[in-house]
């Protein structure tokens, strides 16, 4: 039978997609189920400190959408119902690892060590989201769709040219994405770059079911994580729900990158609780039943339930992280009530890295500009252009 | 100095730049084994082999995209667009990405990627080959964008974009590729035209010719043609397009008080309108006539038969210079 093809390896997670739909290490009801490709053993420390990021970046979540509705940040985009499949995939991350977040990805930001108060600065106006990649191996947040699995697989392919795959220590980069963006082209050109070039990267697309108010039929007529095999790497659907779960298969993810496997895709299957952002009525497209539904599968609660019944943890340990997201919150609000305006100045600042002959110029006329004002701000009063009097700062 | 095309004298340029920096990378589609489907990247994956100078799979935005995630990897990706009508899928990721990272990172991300594009028309080929799309580029903060005229210019200009921090949208001639000129290899870069500025190149008293990359030489052809009327045109090649070094042109103008500014673009809010809008301002009391355009129509890119029809030639700039005159 020498002319018959090798029998390809069976995927991992099969098992239990075909059984279940996806991967689950832990049920809604909160009872610990085996998998066989992706068992995992963890600590009581370990199970509680996944409770404790999945409580506290829920309370940043909500702080921060708290304080959109008081006029202190122009927008929120609410992770509420996704904070599993963040925090799943942000603690597989190794310290070596690169992550490309979306807008939304204030819990990958969390594990990462990001300071909550970062996020907000970007959504309350000050700046567009500045950071240094490199400092918390944590790209900036991107808006336009897509975009950044693209700038991920290049940076794994950096990764190659530098020789840091193959090894235990090696290193891998996440992008992540949602079912919207499946549609778009730069992901799908993302994908292809990573097959070509057997990049180190894993696509970590959260199906929260809505694009905006787009289902996700309307992207797709097969489940996305089948879409990876055309483009010829794996593909796995995972419990978004589902801390351990997540967690399990990022990790084996990341290491097959890391080891020189390539990408892979995986599917977090979530549900977003909240609204896209906080100008979004999900009412008008969405039937309350479908929430209450999701209600039942809340990654939070799961993880509580375990954690009670197989006495993980006590009382004590609940009050005591519930004082720590109150302390954070507290935190979180006046953090971002203490960033300061970006000066006037600042709008010509950082547009090139050298010089720019032109710009330079019309920024010297805008700061001519800015001293006329300052100079009848002086002499009060003594402005003579009617209605132009304090219409500066 | 060495006698070559300007095919190879960026072929020189590109080779040095490789040479110099093993983070230098080349990037697109055919560049590799094919050499470009103009050559100008011939043998340098031979030379330096498929990890830096890549064949990459046929998706413009992909380009771009993984060119910016290199970079900030740290490496300095020179990016081929195979020609110029086919940029536009990667606009999404020039514009909002690859312009604005510096910006939006407050300098804490460089990308200092450069985008190599063949442009304008004259090679009778099909559509979508012969186009010129700088002005897009031009109005994009966080750009820079230059047009080489020459093999000397190319030679230095691509060997400065790569050493810029900044992102360069760097256009070539296609049709003045195969023209030969002399190049300063041997000159140390220090010696070099700055890339960031334009150049007078070939003095004159009576009136001034403005353009830059394929338009450059026209605009001499047309300089000599005009002694036979006893006219003296200055032409300035503005070779860098943001920044716009527009000095050299407010001196020149305030001598001669004429202008006259070409390209093969479309007029309507073109580089022409931008250059017209500031030499009125900086010379108005210098100008002894309008500033005149000769461009390209606003009409799509003409089938090849008609393109002698549409791009700008000695003929139709001697005409503008009579009826700058004529004022």
């Amino acid at each position: 039978m020498s002319e018959s093809a090798p029998e390809t390896p069976r995927p991992l997670g099969a098992a239990a997609v075909a059984e279940r739909g996806f991967v689950q290490l832990l049920t809604p009801e909160g009872e610990r189920v085996h998998d066989t490709d992706y068992d995992i053993d963890l600590t009581d420390a370990e199970y509680r400190a996944f409770y404790r990021d999945l409580v506290l970046v829920r309370r940043i979540d909500a702080e921060a959408t708290a304080l959109q509705r008081q006029g202190q940040l122009g927008l929120w985009a609410s992770l509420l119902g996704q904070e599993a499949a963040q925090i799943g995939s942000g603690r597989a991350l190794r310290p070596q690892d690169m992550a490309f977040p979306t807008y939304r990805e204030h819990g990958v930001a969390w594990c990462r060590g990001v300071d909550p108060i970062s996020a907000l600065r970007m959504f309350r106006g000050v700046d567009l989201g500045a950071a240094d990649p490199h400092e918390h191996n944590f790209a900036m947040y991107t808006i336009v769709i897509g975009a950044q699995c693209l700038h991920a697989t290049g940076y794994a392919m950096g990764i190659q040219k530098d020789g840091r795959v193959g090894g235990a220590d090696g290193e891998a980069v996440i992008a992540y994405l949602g079912d919207g963006a499946t549609s778009q082209g730069d992901v799908n050109e993302a994908f292809v770059w990573a097959a070509a070039f057997t990049a180190p990267v894993v696509f970590f697309c959260q199906n929260n079911q809505y694009a905006i108010s787009a289902p996700t039929d309307r992207q797709t007529r097969v489940p996305l994580y089948l879409r990876a095999a055309g483009f010829g790497f794996p593909g796995v659907r995972v419990d978004g729900n589902d801390v351990l779960a997540t967690y399990a298969v990022t990790r084996r993810a990341l290491d097959d990158a890391r080891h020189g496997q390539g990408p892979s895709f995986i599917e977090a299957y979530t549900y977003r609780m909240g609204a896209h952002t906080t100008s979004d009525d999900p009412t008008r497209y969405r039937i309350a039943a479908e929430l209450e539904e999701w209600r039942l599968r809340d990654p939070i609660e799961r993880l509580r339930s375990f954690l009670v019944r197989q006495e993980v943890a006590d009382q004590d340990f609940f009050d005591e992280v519930a004082a720590d997201a109150d302390e954070l919150a507290a935190r979180v609000r006046s953090g971002c009530l203490a960033l300061p305006d970006p000066r006037p100045d600042q709008l010509f600042d950082h547009v090139y890295a050298g010089e720019h002959s032109a710009l330079q110029q019309q920024h010297a006329e805008f700061r001519q500009y800015q001293s006329e004002f300052l100079a009848s701000d002086t002499t009060i009063g003594a402005s003579t252009v009617p209605g132009r009097e304090g219409s500066r700062r | 100095m060495t006698s070559m095309t300007l095919a190879k004298a960026l072929n020189a340029g590109l080779r040095n730049a490789l040479d110099s920096d093993p983070k230098t990378l080349i990037m697109g589609e055919d560049v590799g084994r094919l050499g470009g489907v103009f050559r100008v990247t011939d043998g340098l994956q031979k030379d330096f082999g498929e990890h830096r100078v890549i064949d990459t799979p046929l998706a413009e935005s992909g380009i771009i995209g993984t060119a910016i995630g290199l970079a900030m990897r740290g490496y300095r990706p020179i990016c081929e667009i195979q020609f110029d009508g086919f940029v536009y899928p990667a606009y999404d990721q020039i514009v909002s990405q690859l312009a604005k990272m510096h910006y939006r990172s407050q300098g804490l991300v460089k990308l200092p990627v450069v985008v190599r594009i063949p442009f304008g028309g004259g090679i009778g080929a099909v559509e979508h080959h012969s186009e010129s799309p700088e002005a897009y580029f031009a109005h994009t903060a966080g750009l820079k964008v230059v047009a080489c005229s020459n093999p000397a210019d190319g030679y230095t200009m691509i060997q400065q974009a790569v050493a810029s921090d900044d992102p360069v949208i760097f256009f070539e001639p296609k049709r003045r590729y195969w023209e030969k000129g002399e190049v300063p290899d041997t000159a140390p870069a220090d010696d070099w035209y700055p890339l960031e500025s334009a150049r007078v190149v070939r003095p004159g008293t009576d009136a001034t010719l403005v353009g830059y990359g394929p338009m450059v030489r026209t605009l001499l052809e047309s300089a000599e043609a005009a002694t036979a009327e006893g006219r003296d045109l200055e032409v300035i090649d503005l070779r860098t397009l943001s920044p716009l070094d527009l000095e050299p042109v407010y001196a020149s103008v305030e001598r001669t008080g004429r202008l006259i500014v070409v390209h093969e673009a479309p007029g309507t809010l073109g580089m022409g309108a931008e250059i017209a809008a500031r030499v009125t301002e900086r010379c108005f009391y210098s100008l002894e006539a309008p500033v005149l355009r000769v461009t390209g129509y606003d009409t799509p890119y003409p089938p090849s038969r008609l393109e002698e029809e549409y791009l700008p030639d000695l003929d139709r700039v001697l005409d503008a210079v009579d009826r700058s005159f004529g004022f």
